[in-house]
């Protein structure tokens, strides 16, 4: 299956992976290489079958609703680069205004 | 904008965010408090830390079934969760985990009360997913500030099908939703504080048309005055655009409360594609049949099944029974009150009219009312034994609101018990007429109005505590003497 340029783009935006022009050929053979994969799956005739969201029989287990979880805010920002007043200090992003 | 609207007809779906009250989140031990210090409710898990595992908070399934239940719905079991992948700070995971194929709740409806009579809304289906954190943008530096606490609280988000054809039934479908949360006691839904956020659907197409026009979704409507006024908008800008010769955009808008106008959200460099696939980490639920059951077993008494037992139990109006059932608080309060006054009709207006007047003008609830219910029920049973008249009791409720007394001791204490003995109420009007002779030849040549003129005088002779059905019966015998 070929997949076109503007297709990788978006995927490898999506996936927010910087990959580089020269490395598009390349890349773009091996996704349809998979691609084609999938194709053969799609031609087997599941019509019959249920569909499955988990390979495992099983029911999901619950638990309570209670807080087992303290703060644990000091341990935890330490993993980040930047923080102040209590928050983790990332570049801007604004989502939604024009 | 001045076309004219009435050619013109709109739908409407309506997806509501309701943040479920647990205790701890959707699959972490963390708190969901709200106002707590950033960072100080957020957990391993909410962060996504390497090698964490999303556990199910078991009560946000009851909570679901609940809401599916007082919807009419079916309860899928098993019910499954799905990733929806985007990238936002605010989202450590990279994907939000919510539900696709199989959500908890499908199908059901709504019956809501519009101008032209009951209206059913279809419900399409209720699933559960997590909330995001939150990002700050002010005093950083150019930078963002994010606080997780919020990060993995419980969503329930609601989607009707687009049934709504106008901003009022918009409000109605909204209210309703609302009031039923709040009786199932499975959400706070405060508005200003975002535990309840609407997300409203609008496309306008040419009265008699099947197909539906374009439709924008408008973001950010945090109060029902404002989903109102904010698909007004909507419409009004849709209609102008394509009489105008322009098409709509399908795209996300959000709502400016301050300026009451919507405008488009920055495009992306690419349309979202969230590419949903089965959360790999979280297995299929199955709901048991007897867990359902005990689930729905437990659930209290609905707003609409309160209303019609109101209707019947103490033949109120249906609009009188809407207004009380709407808030489980004052339908408590109510029934409260009828239990001692055995008045319904005089006690509703007594909660809707003077009680709720003072209950606004101080901001309260009425949980936290001035007068409690018994005090109330008192008031109104003095008023129905006769112990006092209604212009009294106006006077009486007002001080037992500011010092908290009882009904009784104020009576007492003020010598406010209601004239009833025909013999004084005689002795008042034959005074009345004694000292008033020129209204009395005027009355008697025919001049009908100076009746009112005689009760009055009466009235005042009294202090207001005759009783005034007396008076105009002893009033009327005597003039026409």
């Amino acid at each position: 299956m070929a997949l076109s340029d503007k297709e990788l783009k978006e995927i490898t935006y999506l996936a927010r992976i910087n990959v580089k022009e020269e490395s598009f050929s390349s890349l773009k053979k091996e996704l349809e290489q998979i691609l084609t994969l999938f194709e053969e799956l799609n031609e087997a005739d599941t019509s019959s079958v249920e569909a499955m969201s988990h390979p495992l029989d099983l029911s999901q287990p619950t638990r309570k609703d209670e807080v087992t979880e303290e703060n644990q805010r000091d341990e935890l920002l330490k993993n980040a680069p930047s923080v102040k007043s209590g928050l983790f200090i990332v570049p801007k992003v604004i989502d939604g205004e024009a | 904008m001045n076309e004219n609207l009435n050619n013109w007809e709109a739908v409407i779906g309506l997806e509501i965010h309701v943040q479920l009250s647990t205790k701890s989140k959707l699959f972490s031990g963390a708190s969901t408090n709200f106002g707590a210090l950033p960072n100080t409710q957020a957990c391993n898990i909410d962060l996504a830390m390497p090698g964490v595992l999303p556990v199910l908070n078991e009560e946000v399934l009851k909570m679901a079934i609940k809401l599916g239940t007082a919807l009419s719905s079916d309860i899928n079991s098993p019910t499954s969760f799905a990733r929806k992948n985007y990238f936002y700070p605010d989202s450590p995971k990279g994907y939000q985990i919510s539900q696709m194929d199989k959500p908890i709740v499908e199908g059901g409806y709504l019956d809501i009360e519009t101008e032209s009579g009951t209206k059913r809304i279809g419900v399409t289906r209720a699933h559960l997913e997590e909330d995001a954190g939150k990002s700050l943008h002010d005093d950083f530096e150019g930078q963002s500030g994010i606080d997780l606490n919020r990060a993995g609280t419980p969503l329930l988000e609601i989607v009707s099908e687009p049934e709504i054809n106008t901003p009022a039934e918009a409000v109605a479908y909204l209210k309703s939703i609302h009031s039923i949360i709040r009786y199932l006691d499975i959400s706070d839904g405060n508005m200003a504080e975002g535990s309840m956020r609407c997300d409203a659907n609008v496309s306008v197409r040419k009265k008699g048309d099947l197909e539906l026009g374009t439709r924008t979704e408008t973001k950010n409507v945090n109060s029902f005055r404002f989903v109102e006024k904010a698909i007004q908008y909507e419409i009004e800008r849709q209609v102008h655009e394509i009489e105008s010769g322009n098409t709509i955009t399908q795209e996300t808008r959000l709502y400016d409360s301050q300026n009451n106008t919507t405008r488009p959200m920055r495009s992306k460099e690419y349309a979202n594609d969230y590419r949903y696939f089965p959360e790999p980490d979280l297995l299929p639920i199955t709901l048991e049949k007897d867990f359902i059951e005990s689930v729905i077993n437990g659930m209290p008494e609905m707003p609409n099944e309160k209303k019609e037992r109101f209707v019947s139990k103490f033949s109120l109006s249906n609009y009188d029974a809407d207004l009380l059932a709407a808030d489980k608080d004052i339908a408590n309060y109510f029934e409260e009150v009828v239990k001692i006054s055995d008045s319904p009709k005089l006690s509703t207006n007594w909660i809707m009219g003077e009680l709720s007047a003072l209950l606004n003008n101080e901001n309260l609830n009425i949980r936290d009312s001035k007068v409690s219910s018994d005090k109330l029920g008192q008031l109104v049973l003095r008023i129905e034994d006769g112990t006092i008249s209604g212009k009294i009791a106006k006077d009486i409720f007002e001080k037992m609101w500011i010092s908290g007394k009882e009904v009784d001791e104020i009576i007492k204490d003020e010598g406010l018990e209601q004239v009833t003995d025909d013999k004084q109420i005689e002795a008042m009007i034959d005074e009345v007429i004694k000292s008033n002779p020129e209204q009395l030849e005027q009355y008697r040549s025919g001049k009908d109005r100076l009746f009112g003129f005689f009760v009055g005088q009466v009235m005042q002779a009294s202090q207001g505590k005759a009783n005034p059905k007396q008076v105009n019966d002893i009033l009327k015998s005597k003039l026409e003497k």
